[in-house]
């Protein structure tokens, strides 16, 4: 499996919410999407999986193993999503039907996508069940959301994903409703689930520290673009891009340790994100950004990139370097 | 010697199931005292009795057992007017800047509202100049006062509710999550005004987040909470480099950092909670590698290791 992006944009009317977004993924790699809310990570995942809001209208292209998603019709489409691209998302408790049993909701998808029989997609069922570490598995089966834990929810919602035995798998904050040590148990289980099958990894986190233990390359989005994508280990040790750097500072775990604990503050980043109405020309992030200069304003930066494997959209990027 | 604002002892909350017993202990046995200017970071996992404890020290709730003492005064034990008389010393500032702003209201008048709790309240260009003093201190303009909530983003609501705490000038600010509904970027801005306000106006924290490295970045003390009670007290360096209480450390190997490194595929233990098993004499005993009979026959007490760092295990000190 290979997945590619290509110039793909996300309108709605004259306004343009998602722009410029390319990038190419191998099989069995693993991507991190990070961005604060409003940078458009949960927009482009709709769009890659062809479930935009009504009205919204994607432009570009998304090429599954050569295939364009957008250009396929809904029914082929729906095949492709379900059978070979999986979702997590982030809230287990909203995405799981709370009126039928969570056996049955991870059947539904077996018997739809793979064609077999309500008792061999029982027994397929309970395997999943057992294989995202459910406790218990077999009484839990007939069991319905509202009895289980958040933690237990998201291992349903992943064994719901991986049932048609998905390439990719797309994971949308899938732990950011759950509580840390439970988060820990579930990243680590997604990881030795994407390991195992060799499945190829998007997984979108506004936690850094979620990115660096999950992920091979890393995208930063910033108010609907993206703003530098490489390698995740250099671009959270050595950002290209002084909206990555300035996320990397805000982060209180990066500030010194104890003894100067008093005189210490976060570095931060004035203002907020904007929205996508309203943008100014020339770079989004020129507002708040600490190195602009004049020729930031004219033109939105073109992306380039600076490194083998390593692209960012900033004129100034040369001197981080 | 440090003046103590608040002062909390044997605090209990239990609430009561059908037929009577006792069905949550979500508050159970804390004690703890906060001084002039300094912060205790109460960190804990949803269910632990961060808000509960929040609620009684705010004296929004009455507790089962114990006392809460601000300012020499148990809160428990005063008449009405007097508790409302006091209610200025202590303000507390919530996680949800959407939901904690009347809609309706002006932010001036958001902000003007806990000087009802004063028997003179300003009026007029007084409480105008208040209001703009405040509003000065969080980093917002005069002029925001005659606008709407709706009208800012997350991070300058929240200084609207900081603004809001302050207008009385307190003693004591509790924050129930202030920065976990805000961005990364945005979340510092608001982590160095509050750190800011601790040293220029002297002010006491009661913060309470789930965040460690929040709770690391500003609290001198920290308390960590399991299922009502304060598993693990100390100074916040030392809870940070040297964890003693097996909860604590869990919560530190569980939290994602960028120094951490990739990941390892490995089998996830199974280390859930289980909600409503209150069977073992220590409530961590069902999750904790190291229990032994003893850990659901006795309940450990508050052990001090070192200089002002209690560990609540049977086991502390020697794993």
């Amino acid at each position: 499996m290979s997945l590619a992006l290509e110039n793909l944009a996300v309108h709605l009317g004259a306004r343009t919410l998602l722009a410029d977004m390319s990038f190419r993924l191998e099989n069995g790699a693993t991507l991190g999407i990070v961005g604060e809310s409003g940078s458009g990570k949960s927009l482009l995942v709709l769009a890659i999986i062809g479930l935009l809001p009504e009205g919204m209208r994607a432009e570009g292209r998304v090429l599954l193993d050569g295939e364009d998603l957008l250009a396929l019709p809904e029914s082929a489409l729906c095949h492709r999503r379900g059978a070979r691209i999986g979702m997590i998302f982030q809230e287990p408790s909203t995405a799981l039907n709370p009126a039928m049993r969570i056996g049955e909701q991870i059947a539904e998808g077996l018997i739809w996508h793979r064609r077999i029989d309500a008792a061999a997609a029982r027994a397929e069922s309970l395997r999943l069940l057992d294989h995202v570490r459910m406790p218990d598995a077999a009484r839990r089966f007939a069991f319905y959301p509202h009895e289980l834990s958040g933690g237990q929810r998201q291992r349903v919602g992943i064994a719901i994903a991986l049932a048609p035995g998905p390439e990719l798998l797309i994971a949308d904050e899938p732990t950011t409703a759950l509580d840390v040590t439970v988060e820990s148990e579930i990243l680590d289980l997604l990881a030795e689930l994407v390991a195992e099958a060799r499945m190829s990894l998007i997984l979108i986190s506004h936690d850094l520290g979620i990115i660096a233990g999950m992920t091979e390359r890393c995208l930063v989005m910033y108010a609907g673009t993206r703003f530098e994508e490489g390698p995740t280990e250099r671009i959270l040790s050595k950002p290209l891009n002084p909206y990555t750097s300035g996320l990397l500072a805000a982060l209180p775990e990066r500030a010194p340790a104890a003894g100067e604990r008093r005189a210490r503050r976060l570095a931060g980043i004035p203002g907020n994100v904007p929205s996508a109405g309203r943008l100014s020309p020339g770079c989004r992030f020129a507002d708040r950004c600490a190195m602009a200069i004049a020729a930031c304003r004219p033109a939105e930066p073109a992306w380039r990139a600076l490194e083998p494997g390593h692209g960012v959209r900033c004129i100034r990027a040369e001197a981080l370097l | 010697m440090s003046v103590s604002v608040l002062e909390v002892r044997d605090l209990a909350r239990h609430f009561r199931g059908r037929g009577g017993a006792v069905a949550l202990k979500a508050v159970d046995g804390v004690s703890f005292e906060i001084a002039e200017g300094s912060t205790l970071g109460v960190v804990g996992e949803s269910g632990s009795g961060k808000t509960t404890l929040a609620r009684l020290v705010m004296a929004l709730d009455r507790p089962t057992a114990g006392e809460v003492i601000f300012a020499g005064h148990d809160l428990f034990a005063q008449p009405a007017a007097e508790l409302a008389r006091l209610r200025r010393g202590f303000q507390m500032v919530f996680q949800d800047p959407y939901g904690s702003l009347d809609p309706r209201m002006s932010v001036g008048r958001i902000i003007a509202e806990p000087l009802h709790l004063e028997p003179s309240a300003p009026r007029g260009a007084a409480r105008r100049a208040r209001v703009a003093e405040v509003l000065a201190d969080v980093g917002l303009e005069p002029s925001d006062a005659g606008r709407r909530p709706h009208q800012f983003s997350g991070g300058q609501r929240q200084r609207i509710a900081i603004a809001r705490a302050l207008i009385s000038r307190p003693r004591l600010v509790i924050a129930d999550e202030p920065v976990s509904a805000l961005d990364l970027s945005v979340q510092a801005q608001v982590l160095n005004l509050l750190m800011d306000l601790r040293d220029r106006e002297r002010l006491a924290f009661l913060f309470i987040s789930h965040n460690l490295a929040v709770v690391e970045f500003l609290a001198d003390r920290i308390a960590v909470m399991y299922r009502g009670r304060f598993v693990e007290t100390g100074p916040a360096e030392e809870i940070f480099r040297r964890p003693m209480h097996p909860y604590t450390r869990l919560l530190l190997e569980s939290e994602p950092r960028l120094a951490s490194g990739r990941r390892r595929a490995r089998p996830a233990p199974l280390r859930e909670d289980r909600a409503g098993d209150w069977t073992h004499a220590c409530a961590f005993a069902p999750r904790c590698p190291h229990a032994t009979m003893d850990c659901t026959a006795r309940t450990p007490a508050p052990t001090a290791l070192a200089a002002g760092h209690d560990v609540t295990c049977h086991h502390a000190g020697k794993i």
